[in-house]
């Protein structure tokens, strides 16, 4: 399944024309696969580490970071020559992460030693740990940057850590193993999911960061069984309209309205869903499909699944360059 | 560069949300009774000084870091006694104000030291009986069984073989009292899925066929001609709950089929080798921890540990009533590494889960299996429904 004999002529390629790269860590191939997002055509796939899972890019789209779990640390990959740079000090087994947006630091969290660990991705040294609950997985920074959100899949809260001192400020219960937290674009909400608990919480933000549980939305869909409905990643559109949750082994990404707070539809995907990206146009959204091994395509406007694609063993994560 | 932050003690800047502030304190005891016992057939089998206690250890750590963010601490005291001194170690522990006790013990034990335990106001969750009458006629309203019982266990195998169109089974149980209830259960699981028992045959202990130096010769010659002659059958369903014969089945039949039950393909609530829906992380935490492969009573007693630490979180309180009341309502879920929320069955305090099945090294599948529906939850067609069960202390 690796190719390195098409780099050369992909490097050239790549650097010849602006279409978008869609990365998927495929978490039990050891892999990265690289999509053209234009012809969602597969470009290459190249080592990505051991156990690769949480995966995203510096703001200006020519580094790659991925949570290498089984390596303890986070590889960084130049997004061109798909060549590994360097490693970055990430804490043990980590799993998912968030970027500041200014890219640096880098926001850990290591799932098998209930922390969160600050990178420096400039001097490549650990800033801060910061113990939270219990499998923590779920990461999230404000659009303000002033806070960084992790969620912990058996203590089942979103832990709100200042980014100023590092320090615990809020917890919030939700239901059962929340695995992924997003914040809409004006950062007055959080969405969290909650894949054993079947729902999605929606916190209200207030303007110093206090959060408060609004609500939670549940899931029904006709001859899915309830307990099938398990909600992994979560996506807003930058208006905030539109909310998009996949539903893992319910083989469907949910659309919610994101006024209403209803769910609208379902679109069926590839099997067990768990993360999504979208392109920088916000025309399409990336799911990654863990037991079909495939990413599907979904046309934001339609809401339509219009492609899928087969790439590296159970796909994980994706993460998409940004124009 | 490194620097740990520990908001622990911090209270004053941590602002809980949900759930009570206030200072908690839960205490709870692990009570393990040892068996005198004869060496099991498999070295494998032997079991760790550390047994259920190695759970113990990671839930007090998972109910601790959880129970920092809202003021509630938790600790766990451990005991192994043998049979005789149960009662006392029983007594010590109330006497000394724990009211959460998970017993590792048999039956017999397990109803007695819940009786002792309902005196002083205790709940007791079953880390280990089987016995299908504690969730039935005998049942007690401070008991909750964390562990399956010989009926979930037997009809997770049964819904595996009759999804495999297996239906034709050759029930062959040991003759000790745990043996035959367990066939029963077995018997039962049949007439409740449509599989059909075409013959039955006991194996009977007669204190000869444990492992010897040259066990296996003696095996190799008895079991084939004890297996011989039968009417046709898809599969062995072997029903032998004392482990003294059932590990040899496999490959001492006459005739070529697969086993299920007591060997083969097992009924288990967790082994070291399963990682689906997270449990990798729980393995890991686990071995981390106690420097070996989990066991189904570490994983039990780590759940029991875990039911009571997630209902304390929940509802802030640390009353047995309250807690108790909490988790047999429809509020409780708890994840544990199943794929989906584990409950509990109000009319007889039995957890409800899916039960893995395994066959040496690997989750073969889960029941409950596709297709077997129920109007409740599918959990609810492993073991007793609620019509099935004939416990009234929960009423």
């Amino acid at each position: 399944m690796i190719r390195p004999l098409l780099t050369a002529t992909l490097c050239l390629a790549a650097s010849g024309a602006f279409a978008g790269k869609a990365f998927v860590s495929n978490e039990r191939g050891n892999t990265i696969t690289v999509l053209d997002t234009e012809t969602w055509e597969v470009l290459e796939e190249f080592p990505g580490g051991n156990r690769p899972r949480g995966i995203t890019l510096s703001p200006d789209g020519t580094l790659l970071y991925v949570c290498a779990s089984d390596d303890d640390t986070v590889r960084v990959f130049d997004t061109a020559s798909y060549e590994e740079l360097y490693t970055l000090p990430s804490g043990p087994d980590p799993e998912l992460f968030v970027i500041h947006p200014s890219g640096n630091p880098l926001y850990t969290a290591n799932e098998d030693d209930n922390l969160v660990t600050v990178t420096d991705t400039e001097t490549h040294s650990i800033l801060a740990e910061v113990p939270v609950g219990v499998e923590p997985e779920g990461m999230a920074i404000s659009p303000d940057t002033k806070w960084v959100v992790n969620t912990s899949e058996t203590t089942n809260m979103a832990h709100f850590i200042s980014t100023e001192d590092y320090e615990i400020k809020h917890n919030v219960l939700v239901d059962q193993r929340p695995r992924y937290a997003e914040y809409t674009a004006d950062g007055t909400r959080l969405y969290v999911s909650a894949e054993i608990g079947g729902t999605v919480s929606v916190i209200d933000i207030a303007e110093d960061g206090t959060p408060s549980l609004r609500q939670k939305i549940g899931f029904d869909v006709p001859g899915v069984l309830p307990e099938w409905l398990q909600p992994v990643g979560i996506k807003t559109t930058q208006d905030g309209s539109r909310v998009f949750v996949a539903l893992g082994p319910a083989n469907r990404v949910a659309v919610i309205d994101g006024e209403s707070l209803e769910v609208i539809d379902y679109i069926m995907v590839g099997q067990r869903v768990w993360q999504m990206a979208f392109t920088p146009d916000e025309k399409f959204l990336v799911t990654t499909n863990g037991n079909s091994n495939d990413v599907t395509v979904i046309d934001v406007e339609k809401e339509e699944a219009i492609k899928s694609v087969q790439v590296g063993q159970q796909p994980w994560g994706v993460a998409i360059t940004p124009n | 560069m490194s620097k740990r932050i520990v908001p622990l003690l911090a209270a004053a800047c941590l602002a809980v949300i949900a759930g009570g502030a206030e200072a908690v304190d839960v205490r709870a005891g692990v009570l393990r009774v040892d068996y005198p016992a004869l060496l099991p057939i498999s070295r494998y089998d032997l079991r760790p000084d550390d047994l259920a206690f190695a759970g113990a250890v990671l839930a007090d750590e998972d109910n601790a870091t959880t129970g920092r963010f809202m003021g509630h601490s938790f600790e766990t005291t451990t005991l192994a006694v043998p049979p005789e001194g149960a009662t006392e170690a029983l007594a010590g522990l109330l006497d000394d104000g724990v009211r959460y006790i998970v017993v590792d013990a048999m039956g017999e034990e397990l109803a007695a030291l819940s009786d002792q335990a309902a005196e002083a106001g205790a709940l007791v969750f079953n880390a280990r009986a089987a016995d299908v009458d504690l969730r039935s006629e005998s049942c007690r309203a401070n008991l909750l069984h964390i562990a399956p019982s010989y009926a979930m266990q037997a009809e997770a195998v049964a819904q595996f073989a009759v999804w495999k169109q297996w239906k034709r089974w050759l029930l062959v149980s040991g003759s000790n009292p745990a043996d035959r209830a367990l066939a029963e259960a077995y018997r039962h699981a049949a007439r409740k899925f449509g599989a059909q028992i075409v013959e039955e045959r006991e194996f009977e202990d007669t204190g000869g066929s444990r492992r010897t130096d040259s066990g296996h010769v003696l095996v190799q010659r008895q079991l084939p001609t004890f297996m011989q002659r039968t009417e046709p059958h898809d599969v062995v369903i072997a029903a032998d709950a004392t482990d003294y014969f059932a590990a040899y089945l496999p490959y001492h039949l006459w005739t070529p089929r697969p086993v299920m039950g007591s060997a083969g393909l097992r009924p288990v609530t967790m082994h070291g080798a399963h990682e689906a829906w997270g449990a990798t992380q729980f393995q890991t935490r686990f071995e981390k921890l106690a420097r070996r492969h989990v066991q189904e009573e570490d994983y039990n007693t780590w759940l029991a540990l875990r039911v009571l630490g997630e209902a304390v979180t929940r509802t802030g309180s640390a009353d047995p009533a309250e807690i108790e009341d909490y988790v047999l309502s429809d509020a409780f879920e708890l994840a544990a590494f199943k794929g989906q929320k584990v409950t509990f069955r109000p009319w007889n305090g039995q957890l409800r889960q899916p039960i893995l099945l395994y066959d040496g090294r690997i989750t073969v599948s889960v029941s409950p299996q596709e297709g077997f529906l129920h109007q409740v939850s599918p959990l609810d067609t492993l073991g007793l429904d609620r019509p099935e069960s004939s416990c009234t202390a929960f009423d």
